[in-house]
């Protein structure tokens, strides 16, 4: 396949080269390029396939609210080529089985690449730790206890010896329950004009300082997941200024809303952590444009309406993000002049890419032709129903954002074209 | 006339809007000073009370106010209803809903669950108190006993003290006197004041005198016992010494300042006995003001319909 007349997005900056794949790498990069099967990506720009540290996917076990061939649908259709599943399903993924039957399920799907992460503990209970070895044997590409922190900070510290000899680190859900005591919005000005039982920073804060700790004490590489507050960035700038192996990420709610928006009691705008206030928000693009925060991720998180339609302290926390992720980052971040093309293709690819050794993140000769080709000057609006995803659980609906996924290519085949509202999955 | 279908809170209502339900309810009141409890404002009509908590002088006064003025009233008590079978709050109001009734009265221990179901029905919904959000009608109540008491809510000095952060009364309060021209004044224990309050418009106080003084009414607000094992202050005791309004607090308050609590009151713990069957107090006045005011609240969002 060649790519014509494209605007490529690399490290260094956006060229108008073609690029020719043979197989499922990038096999040229040049001018005027020759051969057969020819995509026209004339007024295009091809960035390297977007890879989501953070997505939940549900199967097994919440098939009602997402399953994997939905899930990758989605995941295509806003650019994606690989996502890291977490592993708070049914079962959770803590042994060797639960991560085979995800990789069966995604090879039968056939769209983007789907790594399973492992839960840190057995069950996700805090106690044990789970089959680490085992499940990294079968293709976990991380441990995470996603959804709730390992609050015995022994075990924590154990695990992320034991992980590292499989060259595995953890990404780390941070927040102390006992201190959010229950609150589902973040604690301040809309909490209490709400009558929402609010949180503060520090539930956050704290684990963060202590996941640092860990990481600064064993000299163990930590991913810090879906970073929200402004004091939780500086923590992690200031110990990546003094040499710890700390990686950070967050999402685009957390750089686009504020928690005005829970005044609605619009259950989609129920997250965890929770959206927070304008110093935040403004801290997490600064976090991006310095480096601090090295992922946009979209902790996506689809639920039925059945689990939103109901008063906002029962609702499910989360948000259905993966399929407006690039539109809400390219509008927010580039558009605005915050990010360049290709640092937002270094939060959106690159970087996830190095955090876990993962293929591809780049556009290269000999890497994995993996491809997101969108037209950035198409405005559209969002709107739930169109969502490939079973979670329709947007608080974005409505919004009107620049850029457009026109096809997606994993492995040197054009998984998804807008055009035709097609997946073409192999079987 | 009301701008709203429903009455969820005194933050969605414009100072006209409250001017007129106290302005009915003071109405209302004149006739229940007469005895008069035959009114045929809501005949034909049906008034259903939906309590997801438990309430005793709300739901009476709900009740009470629906009945003198004629209306089929139903209460349901969360415990006793399809909710125990796993009933969702939409499915139950479409429900209420299927059943022609013109008001539902929801009581609910999670803040914007009356707006949830007031989206759901076609019914006019009255928020009766949820979580820590809203207790309209108990702030209306409180100002249409503060309007019988002096002659314009402008200008009055209002504190309020006792558990704030977990009190709806206190927000509608807060609410209601600043649209009306009142200046609030809080003061709790750190644990018991809410985040950010100052920004809704009360100025929170650093000691009782300070809240007190020069105070046209204080209004003590119930302190759970609950509370203590949370963590939030040592004990009731602890709380009455440092933090509850006695004799001695209210010498720093205008001479004849009205002693006022939504009750049901803590004796001794946010106000002294003697305060509470003091004459400045209107504690019993509140009651009475409530049933008025619910009248009002009940007629006014009927009354198109008549």
């Amino acid at each position: 396949m060649i790519l014509k007349n494209a605007s490529v997005v690399f490290p260094d900056g956006v060229k108008k080269v073609d690029v020719r794949t043979e197989g499922r790498l990038i096999a040229e990069i040049g001018k005027n390029l020759k051969g057969e099967d020819v995509l026209d990506c004339t007024g295009l720009t091809v960035f390297p396939g977007f890879i989501d540290l953070h997505v939940h996917f549900r199967e097994p076990g919440f098939e009602k609210k997402e399953n994997i061939e939905s899930g990758s649908k989605a995941a295509v259709k806003g650019g994606f080529t690989q996502v890291c599943c977490m592993p708070n399903t049914n079962p959770v993924v803590d042994n060797k089985v639960v991560v085979s039957y995800i990789k069966s399920r995604a090879k039968e799907v056939g769209l983007c690449k789907v790594h399973p992460v492992g839960a840190i503990t057995k069950g996700q209970e805090g106690k044990e730790l789970s089959a680490i070895g085992a499940m990294k044997a079968a293709g976990i590409v991380a441990l995470s206890e996603d959804g709730k922190t390992v609050v015995d900070t022994k075990i924590m510290s154990l695990a992320m010896q034991y992980a590292s000899d499989f060259g595995l680190i953890c990404l780390c859900h941070c927040e102390d329950k006992a201190l959010v005591d229950g609150g589902v919005v973040n604690e301040g000005y809309s909490s209490t004009l709400t009558g929402l039982k609010g949180s503060i920073r520090a539930a956050e804060d704290s684990i963060i300082a202590r996941e640092i700790c860990l990481s600064e004490s064993l000299d163990i590489p930590v991913h810090i997941c879906h970073v929200s507050t402004y004091s939780g960035i500086q923590l992690i700038r200031e110990a990546k200024a003094r040499g710890v192996k700390v990686t950070a990420e967050s999402c685009p709610h957390y750089f686009t809303l504020t928690d005005e928006v829970i005044c609605s009691f619009d259950t989609n705008t129920k997250v965890n952590p929770p959206i927070r206030e304008e110093r935040d928000r403004l801290a997490v693009i600064e976090g991006y444009k310095d480096g601090t925060l090295d992922c946009i991720v979209t902790d996506h998180a689809p639920h039925h309406e059945d689990d939103k339609n109901v008063e906002y302290n029962l609702a499910a926390f989360g948000i259905s993000g993966i399929e407006t992720s690039f539109a809400l980052s390219y509008t927010q971040l580039v558009q605005s002049g915050e990010l360049s093309l290709s640092e937002l293709a270094d939060k959106m690819s690159r970087n996830p890419a190095n955090v876990l050794s993962l293929e591809g993140g780049e556009i290269a000769v000999g890497k994995v032709a993996d491809f997101a080709i969108c037209d950035l000057n198409e405005e559209w609006t969002i709107d739930p129903e169109q969502f490939a995803s079973k979670g329709k659980n947007t608080p974005f609906a409505g919004r009107k954002v620049f850029g457009k996924v026109k096809y997606t290519v994993v492995d040197g085949e054009i998984k998804y074209e807008e055009n035709e509202r097609d997946y073409r999955q192999t079987h | 006339m009301l701008k709203h279908k429903d009455i969820l809170g005194l933050y969605d209502l414009s100072a006209e809007e409250i001017d007129e339900i106290l302005t009915v309810g003071e109405s209302m009141k004149k006739l229940l000073r007469q005895n008069i409890k035959k009114l045929p404002h809501l005949q034909g009509k049906s008034v259903t009370t939906l309590f997801y908590e438990n309430s005793t002088r709300t739901r009476c006064s709900f009740e009470l106010a629906a009945k003198y003025m004629g209306a089929h009233v139903v209460n349901i008590a969360a415990e006793s209803s399809s909710v125990k079978k796993g009933e969702t709050l939409v499915d139950t109001g479409k429900t209420l809903d299927a059943m022609k009734n013109d008001v539902i009265i929801i009581r609910h221990p999670m803040g914007g669950a009356p707006r949830l179901l007031a989206q759901t029905v076609k019914a006019h919904v009255v928020n009766a108190g949820d979580g820590m959000n809203e207790h309209p009608s108990q702030a209306l109540l409180d100002m249409l006993t503060m309007r019988e008491n002096f002659p314009t809510l402008e200008g009055l000095n209002v504190a309020i003290l006792g558990d704030i952060r977990h009190s709806r009364v206190a927000k509608s309060n807060l609410f209601g006197l600043k649209k009306m021209g009142a200046n609030v004044r809080m003061y709790a224990p750190k644990t018991l004041i809410p985040t950010a309050i100052d920004r809704l418009g009360a100025k929170v106080c650093t000691s009782r005198e300070e809240a007190v003084d020069g105070a046209d009414v204080v209004m003590g607000l119930r302190i759970q016992l609950e509370r203590q094992h949370g963590g939030l202050f040592p004990s009731l005791g602890e709380y009455a010494k440092f933090y509850g309004v006695n004799e001695e607090v209210m010498k720093y308050a205008k001479p004849g300042a009205l002693v006022m609590h939504p009750g049901p009151v803590n004796r001794g713990v946010e106000l002294t006995s003697g305060l509470i069957d003091g004459d400045t107090s209107r504690i019993e006045e509140q009651v009475l003001s409530g049933i008025a005011v619910r009248m009002a609240i009940l007629f006014l969002l009927t009354k198109e319909e008549l």
